[in-house]
């Protein structure tokens, strides 16, 4: 189906196709922009390009991801966030249903987040020229007074706590993708997180920092923590949640959980006395039900992430260059 | 008077050269000096007065010939004096502190002289542990730091007292200068606790001291952890079943071999067969593990079944130092000697440590007050191809300095950092190669933390300062990021080099191949190695030298299905060629009777097949380690998975072993010229080997066909390949070499056919021995940019 040479047509009815499903007081206004009074306090502003194959998997599609991408973006800053915006590539002749599921998925999920998206784009390229549909979304939001959270504020003896099972969306994207069968008991976990941020930060407002392990999974953002603050890591494998559907999918395709992608998990890191509150708080939320204190942060000159195996041997979880490649002879 | 400046190079410090110099000129008419400086040894010597002029040439010959056992010349430079010298003796002239010493010697296992003594009643040394002299004891596991002398070792803390210090001062002594010389008035004590850290007291027990308390218990069944030179050993009854298995269980070591010490060769003889040049490899100073073939028959009391299971050789050692000697004094027995870790970790080193990580392992500890510095594992060796070649090269071996052959001595100073698993670094200058001890898998982050510690004392005991560095091709491994990390630090420019090269110009250097000689041809069969088009290689011919190198021929690539798990588990492997030749689904229906294709159909293999078919995660492999685990696997061999690093190829050479004959054809592969090269095609061999299974072949005389085939194929095209590009020389390396059956193969049709064939003989063909060709690389490199 067409709906004409990246024409109007199309434009036309992508247009009615937004106003109708992400209806709210800012985009009815119609302009290129959305107007709106900042509140007090310090702002974040996220931006997030997705991208993804395929893009309906199950416990989600493109439009929800890219909306818990940016909302979870921005609150890993401890963020309360506020409006988002959407700008969308569609590849010409990208079937209108699939658009319109998205564009549903999409709306609905920002409707459960309470974050309206205000204002959006839409490109048509030529056939050929992208792959069905890419989605930018950026994100704004508010940080509450006397909240500090970034990635260079990790301290020796703090703890490291995870908010749930890690895994399930890469393996659920993956054995959907290439058609390998594990999908029907693997649902991705995207969810939006910042109403678990916002219980985590008032329980506990001296959280160091907050994180969402997605591309690269717990190991890659861990390092990534690591280097940024100058220290090393010490986890435990056995503390680390994983759902055994996703251990054995792991198992038999040869893939480490800890390097497979989230979307609906944070990493916090907070002073360790602390940690037990944290914990509880975490617990209380659905989001965080189970969460779980996974290790410390440690001094190290060589920022090691180094992990405690389940028979008390010691590897070091590394950062890896692309993907899982083997290195052993 | 004619007067000579005499310079000796070599391993000529720490090692009682200055006495045996000493001694010579006095045996010869000497008068003059020797010190130690930053290049050796300096002699003025001139033959006294009244005597003969040829004196300095006997001299000169004598220090040859008499050479202290733990020293080795590499040269002795000559040159005339232009005044003689006015003095009317020989003295050994004290060296100056602020000198550079390079006196870091491998540690030496326990001589004749000092074992004598600890079993001499009357000697003031009876019984003591820690005796030893210049030609023997710990050298780099003491050392913290230069110069080598007693206040920079672990000994520091043990003054000498009156009869040790005297010693140690007379030039004329077997412990003159000494650093770790100790008596037990003195030196360090051994004593003995239980598993929960209590002290036990020997004589309450009604046993003269604690090592005789130990060697009762092991006798009794019990565990026990010993500290020794490099680090701690577990060690149980080697005939006592039962212990051994609670060892394994304890120590979570499920397949693989356990090292066995033995008193005396007499010992190992009623296990093992011992040829003379084995007895000497294990009598020397390095006194390594030594795999040797077990007997047939044997009037011994037999050994644990699980010593060294599905494998035909037995790795023995003798007692290396004095608490050894003491130990198995009334052993007729072998006591199993394994590293003091839990599987995968490095052996523990230090007491604390030890109580923490050991003291679940063992039911006693045997420790002592001499602190390891340095960890420094059993040297590993295998006599394969007419000559012992190491396959570990750690204690006795590390860290003498390798010579290069000519063109290396105008290299910049270089660091490499070898690989991933088996790691050794490598300092490179002066035409001298430093490599580490095997320091082991860098996954494991005590092993990681200690290549930097390790690293760190290096560079400081041989005064380097590198000014470039060197890794493998590899993002991942982490010598390649420690690397990349140290070069940005310290500004210096980093070389990527490809792990097929790297093996290739191991052998080379560890062949005194000079730099400018040209190339050779390489056959390099290895697990994995990152290559420079992405994929994963390991099955390889190239030609190259140190400077460059061009892959000629390779194994047909076959997919790794699940990475990394495909190395841990051969049936994937199984999988993996038989879809390549020619497909699962059609060789299962062929062969119904065979067991091992028989239980692969009730692998998931459909989600493989997927994986392969759609790339995801099974990288294509040109592995010969992969071939290997997939016919180990089409026997039966491996399992679910393998316990150890090779273990599949390991016994699946233990089975070949058993039919193994020079007149097997073997079972064919092809070699079809493509565009990437040669490319050998396992699937004649794939296709001969599942109809011998069907029609119940012996395993033993499949596995042989099978190694026999592969060394058919690939000397066959070697020999082409030689011919087509007029080359002369062929190089063996990479991991897949340590199978005594292919290299043997390969080396003797290689030979028969008129070419000489290069193998690794001073540091291991896997990758043990990467750094040494990395660092060669490196260094042509930077000669050729000038
Ligand atoms: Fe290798
Ligand atoms: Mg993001
Ligand atoms: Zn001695
Ligand atoms: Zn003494």
């Amino acid at each position: 189906m067409s709906h004409g040479s990246g024409g109007r047509a199309m434009a036309q009815l992508i247009a009615e196709l937004f106003h109708r499903h992400l209806d709210n007081a800012l985009l009815a206004q119609g302009n290129d922009q959305a107007l709106f009074s900042p509140p007090p306090g310090r702002m974040v502003m996220s931006t997030d390009g997705h991208v993804i194959s395929p893009l309906f998997f199950p416990g989600g599609d493109i439009g929800s991801l890219a909306v818990h991408g940016t909302l979870n973006d921005v609150a890993m800053a401890g963020a309360r966030p506020l409006y988002l915006a959407a700008a969308f590539i569609l590849e010409e002749g990208f079937p209108l249903a699939d658009l319109a599921r998205i564009v549903a998925s999409m709306a609905s999920a920002a409707n459960q987040a309470c974050v309206p998206v205000v204002t959006g784009d839409t490109k048509v390229v030529e056939r050929g020229k992208g792959d069905g549909v890419f989605i930018t979304t950026t994100g704004v939001g508010v940080v509450p007074e006397g909240i500090h959270i970034s990635g260079d504020l990790a301290r020796p003896g703090d703890a490291i706590l995870v908010s749930g099972h890690i895994g399930d969306h890469g393996v659920a994207i993956l054995s959907k993708r290439e058609n390998l069968g594990f999908e029907t008991e693997i649902r991705s976990d995207s969810a939006a997180l910042h109403g678990l941020v916002a219980d985590m930060v008032t329980a506990v407002p001296e959280i160091h920092c907050l994180r969402d392990p997605t591309r690269g999974g717990l190991a890659t953002t861990l390092n990534e923590i690591a280097h940024q603050s100058g220290v090393g890591m010490q986890i435990r494998e056995e503390a680390i949640p994983v759902r055994p559907e996703v251990t054995a999918a792991c198992e038999l395709l040869g893939l480490d959980p800890l390097y497979v992608a989230n979307e609906g998990k944070l990493i916090a890191i907070c002073p360790g006395e602390r940690a037990e509150d944290l914990l509880t708080a975490m617990r209380m939320h659905p989001r965080g039900e189970d969460a779980a204190i996974i290790g410390a942060v440690v001094e190290d000159e060589l920022r090691f992430v180094q992990m405690e195996t389940r028979f008390g041997g010691s590897r070091i979880v590394d950062w890896l260059a692309g993907e899982q490649l083997p290195r052993i002879c | 008077m004619h007067a000579e400046l005499i310079r000796v190079r070599g391993l000529v410090q720490g090692v009682g050269f200055r006495p045996t110099v000493w001694r010579l000129a006095q045996t010869h008419a000497l008068v003059g000096e020797v010190l130690n400086d930053g290049e050796g040894v300096l002699i003025r010597a001139q033959p006294a007065a009244g005597g003969d002029a040829s004196a300095l040439d006997a001299f000169c010959d004598a220090l040859r010939a008499e050479c202290p056992p733990l020293a080795r010349i590499d040269a002795i430079e000559r040159s005339a004096l232009d005044s003689p010298l006015s003095t009317g003796s020989f003295i050994i002239r004290a060296s100056d502190a602020s000198e550079v010493h390079t006196g870091i010697v491998p540690d030496a296992a326990t001589c004749p002289d000092c074992a004598a003594e600890i079993r001499d009643p009357a000697n003031r040394r009876y019984h003591y542990p820690f005796t030893n002299c210049t030609h023997c004891g710990p050298r780099l596991t003491i050392v913290k730091g230069i110069p080598y002398d007693r206040a920079k070792t672990s000994m520091a803390v043990f003054p000498m007292c009156p009869r040790c210090a005297a010693e140690y001062a007379n030039p004329a002594d077997r412990r003159f200068h000494a650093q770790p010389n100790a008596c037990g008035d003195c030196g360090p004590s051994v004593w003995l606790v239980d598993s929960k850290g209590e002290r036990l007291d020997p004589a309450g027990l009604g046993d003269p001291d604690a090592v005789a308390t130990a060697s009762r218990l092991l006798r009794e069944g019990r565990i026990l952890a010993v500290k020794g030179i490099g680090g701690f050993h577990l060690a149980c009854d080697a005939t006592n079943a039962a212990s051994v298995a609670e060892l394994r269980r304890r120590k979570r070591r499920f397949g693989k071999p356990f090292a066995l010490m033995a008193r005396d060769l007499g010992v190992i003889r009623a296990y093992c067969h011992v040829g003379a040049d084995e007895a000497a490899l294990l009598q020397s100073s390095a006194a390594p593990i030594l795999l040797l073939d077990q007997a047939r028959s044997s009037q011994a009391a037999p050994l644990a079944p699980d010593i060294a299971p599905g494998q035909r050789a037995l790795g023995f050692m003798l007692p290396y130092s004095p608490l050894h000697h003491l130990l198995l004094q009334d052993w007729d027995k072998p006591l199993v000697m394994t590293s003091g870790n839990l599987s995968e970790e490095p052996q523990c080193i230090d007491n604390a440590d030890a109580a923490d990580r050991l003291g679940r392992l063992a039911d006693l500890t045997l420790l002592h007050d001499r602190e390891i510095v340095n960890r420094v594992d059993d040297s590993v060796v295998r006599r394969m191809a007419g000559a012992p070649r190491l396959l570990r090269r750690a204690r006795g071996y590390a860290p003498a300095p390798i010579l290069l052959p000519p063109g290396f001595e105008h290299s910049p100073p270089i660091l490499a950092l070898g690989g991933e698993l088996k790691s050794a670094f490598c300092l490179l200058s002066d035409g001298q190669a430093m490599l580490s001890q095997h320091l082991g898998d860098l996954e494991n982050a005590r092993t990681a933390r200690e290549l930097e510690v390790t690293l760190d004392l290096y560079l400081e005991l041989f005064q380097q300062a590198p000014e470039r560095i060197a890794v493998d091709l590899h993002p991942d491994y982490r010598s390649t990021l420690l690397g990349r990390e140290r070069a940005a630090r310290n500004g210096l420019p980093l070389e990527s080099v490809q792990h097929h090269h790297a093996h290739l110009a191991s052998t080379l250097a560890d062949n005194g191949w000079a730099m400018d000689a040209g190339p050779v041809l390489g056959i390099i069969l290895d697990g994995l190695g990152f290559g420079p088009d992405g994929k994963i290689w390991g099955g390889d011919l190239l030609i190259g030298d140190y400077l460059d190198f061009e892959r000629v021929a390779h194994l047909k690539p076959v997919a790794m299905p699940g990475g990394t798990k495909a190395i841990l588990e051969p049936w994937r492997n199984l999988f993996a060629q038989l879809e390549a030749a020619g497909g699962w689904e059609v060789l299962h229906e062929r062969h119904p009777s065979i067991e091992s294709l028989r239980r692969l159909g009730d692998r998931p293999l459909e989600v493989l097949g997927q994986m392969m078919a759609r790339g995801v995660n099974a990288p294509l492999s040109s592995s010969a380690g992969r071939l290997f685990d997939a016919a180990a696997a089409a026997l039966g061999i491996g399992g679910d998975s393998i316990t150890y690093e090779g273990q599949a190829a390991i016994e699946l050479e233990a089975l070949a072993a058993e039919a193994m004959d020079p007149g097997l054809e073997g079972y064919p592969l092809t070699a079809t010229k493509q565009a990437s090269g040669v490319v050998i095609d396992p699937a004649s061999l794939w296709s001969q080997l599942l109809a011998d299974l069907e029609r119940g072949v012996p395993k033993t005389l499949v596995a042989a066909h099978f190694h026999a085939g592969l060394a058919r194929a690939l000397t066959t095209l070697a020999i082409e390949l030689a011919e087509a590009h007029a080359l002369g020389r062929i190089a063996l390396s990479g991991g897949v070499f340590q199978n005594r059956i292919l290299l043997e193969s390969v080396q003797a049709q290689l030979t028969a056919a008129g070419l000489e064939v290069l193998l690794q003989r001073q540091v291991p063909p896997n990758d043990g021995g990467l750094s040494l060709g990395q660092a060669c690389i490196a260094a042509a490199r930077a000669i050729r940019a000038g």
